[in-house]
């Protein structure tokens, strides 16, 4: 009877159907999961947490307190802590350790400290301890004393933190200035400098016998800019003196005073004296830092835009210059050459080009492009800048180009797709009306297959986004002294070197000098990637779907 | 109002036409010649689908090929505008000509050919594009592009396929959205908005339902004063309603060729008749 109803069931089909219904759960958890982890561990970050004050006594030594951030927790087994030469009481089996952030690297020379449970004393959480980002040796904890103005006490005791909050403010705009000054308008005379260096290198090479002209004008130009140089060095100097003004007085939980100048502070918080909501602006307010700053400190704090930035430049170009590659090249193949033996191999050259590991593009990149192609073009329209190469090095133009030939196959494979689909009957229509082949391709064919092409271009830019390997030899770096595209001509500046969230991820995970705090950011760097990918392939879709209502007659 | 009028207008038209086709005496020897055929043999491949056919089309009427299905006649239509050049395989022998001029020599451009000899299909084709953009495809070929022609000719090729009345307030929304019958009529709109001499109908009516077909035929019978038509139907009826001429074809040959009465109240060969009466598979 059972037996009977157990093949009746197998042969309904519902096993198969449960089975698919189950590969595809599992699937669906996994993803979930994977992008749960990420953004909690990522984004946890960014939560001003409470500081803890830990009275901790270690057998045989004074009691000392303990100021910092819980940041984890585990239990470790009686026999594991005996190794280490810690000793339970009789009978307890295993014991909890926390791993606390203790800051002021400066001072104790580690910011992270694992404590045992056993040894701590009642945890306090004092609303006056102080929160202080640094722009270097990371986070410092203490009690502020007082705030001073050129090494004087303005103001000490329970005023100060508002004191110190209001010149906070100010010092923050003087960081402000100094860096726009430094990068705008001293970068455009470095550029103007190094330009009259080229010509005057360029005059040199030419060997024209009377030059004597031309090299005063240019001695005369750069005196003007030197002059100017100058003038903004001054500022410079005043500026600094001004930020310089203040400083501040902290206590640290050894019973320590030392002071802080408060150009190297970024903020300072009171976590523990905050609401909820309070709390919730300023990690906002970080979520934003994080996003749109500059990296500090080997990439371990502060933002990481010139990645965002890096990552998604290097995306859109790759995006502009395989579309048309590939459109061309599936047309050829589709509508022009002569379907033979050759096209079949050429058609699975290319589909196996899709497979070639992607280590493979960048060394093929950097041989060709980089040393071949940069190389040459050095030598012909950039002699004078030489030793020192321009297009002859790793950059952003050459990590594009060589993404763009790893995806062509894929926009390739999807045109030819396409292009096969639309109906003869169109064609033929077109053709009737005394279209050539080229008017009717230029006119209905290609845009009919434009929805198709979208859809090469979105498995391009998914692909191409998340490529790192082949980006190492040809152009990505730990960290860019300056965007592609700034203020000064010609605005975008194809050949200088760029950083990307791939890379940023794998520097901060492995190449930090201080693990332990950059983990954190790899979740966000992480988080954030995906982000990107998520938005440039919802926004291919979307225009891919606007293409699409326009011509639904390929559809149907 | 305008609605009701134009439902009840075909029917009554409908006869209108076969009464006139009735009347009219027609005789080949009396029409200038419009296209003409010369032994004019096609093969695709090693196979021959066109075997020594020689015919005159006289101008400005309509004349039909009829004949069971792979008997060639769609073939031959192509070969008018020189569709058959996209098959890679066709070979032709013999001679076609339009106004005299061989329009397979080597001189000939055959965009410009095509634009001379315009060809409706059996299945509705209009572009994924708006109506406007569907009949003023072919004059934007051609480089016509300021806006107050192409309003003018579209009004006017739109008028001439009796489709403005329906169409005048859409002209902008996608071409898509018209019935079969009233895309073929596009079509037909769109192939006459360039002034061709000759206009190929391949099965023009074979996709659309009774009503749709009725005004598609009461329109060709208003392009002939235009242009000379030339229409493969597979509809022996429809050949007897708006043809002046017909062609009978059988396995690639042209069996008989003839004033359309003549031809199907008296034909002179017995396989003709035993088509027209029914009697083939």
């Amino acid at each position: 009877m059972s037996n009977k109803s157990f093949s009746s069931w197998m042969k309904s089909g519902s096993p198969w159907v449960w089975l698919n219904a189950g590969a595809v759960s599992i699937s669906l958890v996994m993803v979930v999961g994977l992008l749960l982890l990420i953004a909690v561990r990522g984004l946890s970050h960014f939560w001003p947490a409470d500081i803890m004050a830990i009275p901790y006594t270690e057998p045989g030594k004074e009691v000392i307190t303990l100021v910092g951030e819980a940041i984890d927790s585990e239990v470790v087994s009686a026999k594991q802590l005996s190794r280490v030469g810690i000793e339970l009481p009789e009978g307890q089996a295993s014991a909890e350790r926390l791993l606390i952030k203790v800051g002021n690297r400066d001072y104790f020379g580690l910011d992270f400290r694992w404590i045992n449970q056993p040894w701590m004393g009642e945890v306090s959480y004092p609303a006056e301890l102080l929160a202080i980002e640094r722009r270097e040796w990371g986070e410092f904890y203490g009690y502020l004393s007082s705030v001073k103005q050129q090494g004087e006490i303005v103001v000490s005791g329970d005023a100060a933190f508002a004191e110190l909050q209001h010149r906070l403010i100010r010092s923050n705009n003087l960081v402000g200035d100094i860096k726009s000054l430094a990068k705008n308008e001293m970068g455009k005379i470095n550029a103007g400098l190094e330009e009259l260096r080229l010509e005057k290198r360029k005059l040199e090479l030419r060997s024209v016998a009377d030059t004597s002209i031309q090299f005063a004008e240019l001695a005369e130009a750069e005196k003007l800019l030197d002059v100017s140089y100058k003038d903004l060095q001054n500022k410079l100097a005043a500026l600094y003196k001004e930020l310089n003004r203040d400083q501040m007085m902290v206590v640290m939980s050894d019973g320590r005073e030392v002071e802080i100048p408060l150009a190297k502070v970024v903020q300072a918080l009171r976590p523990n004296a905050m609401t909820v909501f309070e709390k919730l602006v300023v990690y906002g307010h970080e979520i934003w830092k994080f996003v749109s700053g500059d990296p500090r400190e080997a990439n371990t704090e502060g933002g990481v835009f010139p990645a965002i930035f890096g990552t998604v430049m290097m995306v859109l170009i790759m995006a502009v210059l395989v579309t048309p590659f590939g459109v061309i090249a599936a047309v050829y193949l589709k509508e022009y050459a002569t379907q033979g033996p050759i096209i079949r191999l050429i058609r699975i050259a290319v589909n196996n080009l899709a497979g070639v590991p992607s280590i493979v593009y960048g060394v093929f990149g950097l041989g060709f492009f980089v040393y071949f192609l940069g190389g040459n073009i050095d030598e012909l329209f950039f002699q004078a800048s030489l030793p020192s190469p321009t297009f002859g090095t790793p950059g952003l133009m050459w990590a594009s180009l060589t993404l763009a030939i790893l995806t062509v196959p894929v926009v390739i494979v999807a045109t030819e797709e396409g292009l096969s689909r639309i109906p003869r009957a169109i064609r033929e229509g077109s053709l009737a009306l005394g279209a050539t082949k080229a008017e009717t391709l230029w006119r209905t064919v290609l845009p009919m297959a434009a929805p198709a092409m979208m859809t090469g271009l979105i498995l391009a830019v998914a692909r191409a986004a998340g490529e790192v390997a082949p980006l190492m030899m040809v152009g990505v770096v730990k960290l860019a002294p300056a965007l592609a595209v700034d203020n000064i001509a010609p605005y975008l500046h194809l050949d200088r070197q760029f950083m990307h969230l791939g890379f940023h991820i794998y520097d901060v995970g492995f190449q930090s000098p201080n693990v332990e705090a950059a983990r954190p950011l790899v979740y966000a760097t992480a988080l954030l990637l995906i982000v990107i990918i998520i938005v440039l392939n919802l926004a291919a879709i979307k225009i891919r779907n606007r293409l699409r209502e326009n011509y639904k007659a390929s559809e149907s | 109002m305008e609605a009701v009028k134009q439902q009840a207008a075909p029917a009554a038209r409908a006869i209108n036409i076969e009464s006139i086709h009735r009347g009219a005496k027609v005789s080949l020897a009396d029409e200038t010649t419009c296209l003409e055929v010369k032994d004019f043999n096609l093969f695709y491949g090693n196979k021959q689908a066109l075997h020594g056919i020689n015919m005159t089309i006289p101008k400005n009427r309509v004349t039909a090929f009829i004949g069971p299905s792979g008997c060639g006649k769609s073939t031959l239509l192509r070969c008018f505008n020189r569709m058959n050049d996209l098959i890679d395989s066709v070979r032709i022998e013999g001679q076609m000509l339009l106004e005299g001029n061989n329009l397979n020599a080597p001189a000939v451009n055959v965009a410009d050919l095509r634009r001379q000899v315009g060809m409706v299909f059996q299945k509705p084709n209009p572009f994924p594009k708006s109506i406007y953009e569907n009949v003023a495809y072919g004059l934007r070929l051609q480089g016509i592009n300021e806006r107050l022609t192409l309003d003018k000719v579209v009004e006017k090729s739109l008028k001439g396929a009796a489709l403005w009345d329906e169409v005048k307030d859409r002209l902008h929304e996608s071409a898509m959205g018209l019935s079969g019958g009233q895309q073929q009529r596009l079509v037909i709109a769109r192939a006459i908005a360039i002034e061709p001499e000759v206009l190929l109908l391949d099965e023009p009516a074979s996709a659309l339902d009774p009503l749709s077909t009725l005004k598609i035929e009461e329109l060709i019978y208003e392009l002939k004063d235009k242009y000379t038509i030339v229409i493969v139907t597979h509809n022996m009826q429809q050949a007897a309603r708006v043809s002046d001429y017909t062609a009978f074809m059988y396995m690639g040959e042209l069996i008989e060729f003839g004033a359309t009465d003549e031809l199907f109240t008296n034909p002179a060969k017995k396989q003709t008749e035993d088509y027209i009466t029914g009697r083939y598979g």
